[in-house]
């Protein structure tokens, strides 16, 4: 399992691996939305959470179809098929794996992005908490539509369709935490129901995701 | 006599062909019944005036959008458990109309929003929850559409019913919680006593059977379409095999 973390990750951080694509599109994303809706500060303050969630997501979103169509494509995925590691543990291990390098990165990039956006200084904690609390979720769920859609041609249109409903409640609740740091309120409770997404996501969805991979790579 | 030897393909024509005239022709009676009581001979309300009426329309278009789900998770589980061939292709049978349903639920919901709230639409719970359905119902067809082979079609489609009704049911507590509701609460419940007066409620019940019939209906035709699409295409293949 390690090894696999490890392949993946230096195919990743190697040149040609896509690392830093999602964090340029999150920063191109919240630099294009003050020109979108004009640059009055207080505006900016109060929707920075949810754009700094929704383009977190998007970023998430958009290095998917690598996750597992590379590896599809030159036959690794028919070893980790058929090799003594179980093939939910392995797709469990690829999760974490774009987790920590579309994930993490994101996460610690929001803080700067949202200096950029007048985020009011008592949200900047609870934005990193809510996004290292959500991101896992997005990453397991993400998995499981590259794992549904690995087989089709030119599937990366219909990941989105796939993907983004199953966002809709880890995108509810982090945003929610977010919003309610900013402005002050208590975040407990939107932050434990994410938490218990991202759990809940984590113990479940590679089960799901082996299931729909064995299915096509049969 | 079992339920399961309806799996088996000609035994479901032959009872859908027996069954449909009489699903069609009650469906008919239900809802001509059902809309036309309630549009000619219930009083207006005493709040709402006569657009009160697109309830009868409304109401069941919401039910049926909703269990045509129901029905399609529980076909996708015979699907995956017991390969039963035609538990697919109801599953795949049932989601346009519950598409369709789900459409008109929205329209006759903005329609009559219109009105009373003075807004086409809100970001109330129950109106976000039904665009989120309909947004799982897209992605559920363009996900059949998309695979080529058949079985693998049906299998993937069937696991994204399982996961994706998770998330729907999930997506609908987190708009409670997101979100205060501008919609009244539900017309029919088994737990309450009575939640509107029975002068309105039994033609809404016809028209609510009137529309579970012509689901019923249309799932029948519908998935005897797929299961002749089915044919011809094995056809085909046995065809080129030979040439």
């Amino acid at each position: 399992m390690i090894a696999l973390l490890v392949r993946d990750l230096r195919l990743a951080f190697r040149a040609g691996g896509g690392f830093g694509l999602g964090l340029a599109f999150f920063l191109i994303l919240v630099v294009l939305v003050p020109f979108s809706i004009g640059p009055q500060s207080a505006l900016l303050a109060s929707i920075a959470p949810g754009i700094l969630w929704l383009g977190a997501l998007l970023a998430c979103l958009l290095s998917l179809d690598r996750l597992l169509a590379l590896d599809f494509e030159d036959g690794t995925l028919d070893v980790l098929a058929t090799a003594p590691l179980p093939l939910e543990a392995a797709l469990a291990v690829k999760g974490l794996a774009h987790w920590i390098t579309t994930g993490l990165p994101l996460v610690l990039a929001a803080p700067v992005l949202g200096v950029l956006l007048n985020l009011p200084a008592q949200g900047f904690g609870w934005l990193v908490v809510s996004l290292v609390l959500g991101t896992p979720a997005l990453s397991m769920i993400g998995t499981f539509g590259a794992a549904l859609t690995v087989g089709i041609k030119r599937g990366g249109l219909l990941m989105s369709l796939l993907v983004l409903p199953l966002y809709v409640p880890t995108l509810i609740f982090g945003a929610e935490a977010a919003r309610r740091g900013a402005v002050g309120m208590a975040v407990e409770t939107p932050l434990l129901l994410l938490a218990g997404i991202s759990l809940g996501a984590i113990a479940l969805l590679p089960f799901a995701a082996a299931a729909a991979l064995r299915m096509t790579i049969r | 006599m079992s339920l399961w030897e309806y799996a088996n393909p000609v035994k479901f024509l032959a009872l859908s062909a027996r069954v449909q005239p009489f699903a069609w022709a009650a469906a008919a009676i239900g809802i001509f019944v059902g809309l036309a009581w309630g549009f000619f001979a219930t009083p207006d309300d005493f709040r709402q005036g006569s657009t009160v009426k697109i309830i009868y329309i409304h109401v069941p278009a919401a039910w049926i959008a909703i269990n045509a789900w129901i029905m399609m998770l529980v076909a996708s589980l015979v699907w995956l458990v017991r390969r039963h061939h035609v538990s697919a292709l109801a599953a795949k049978a049932a989601a346009p109309v519950g598409l369709v349903m789900t459409v008109i639920g929205l329209l006759t919901g903005a329609i009559w929003g219109q009105p009373m709230w003075g807004t086409w639409w809100a970001w109330d719970p129950r109106l976000t929850s039904f665009l989120i359905l309909f947004l799982f119902y897209l992605g559920y067809i363009a996900l059949w559409e998309a695979v080529e082979d058949p079985d693998t079609a049906a299998d993937l489609t069937s696991v994204l019913c399982l996961v994706g009704s998770v998330f729907a049911l999930l997506s609908r507590y987190a708009v409670l919680f997101w979100s205060q509701g501008l919609h009244q609460g539900a017309s029919l419940s088994l737990d309450k006593e009575e939640n509107i007066s029975n002068v309105f409620w039994l033609p809404l019940v016809v028209s609510i059977g009137g529309f579970t019939l012509l689901f019923l209906a249309l799932v029948l035709y519908r998935t005897g379409t797929e299961i002749a699409l089915r044919r011809t295409r094995a056809l085909g293949v046995r065809l080129d095999r030979h040439t």
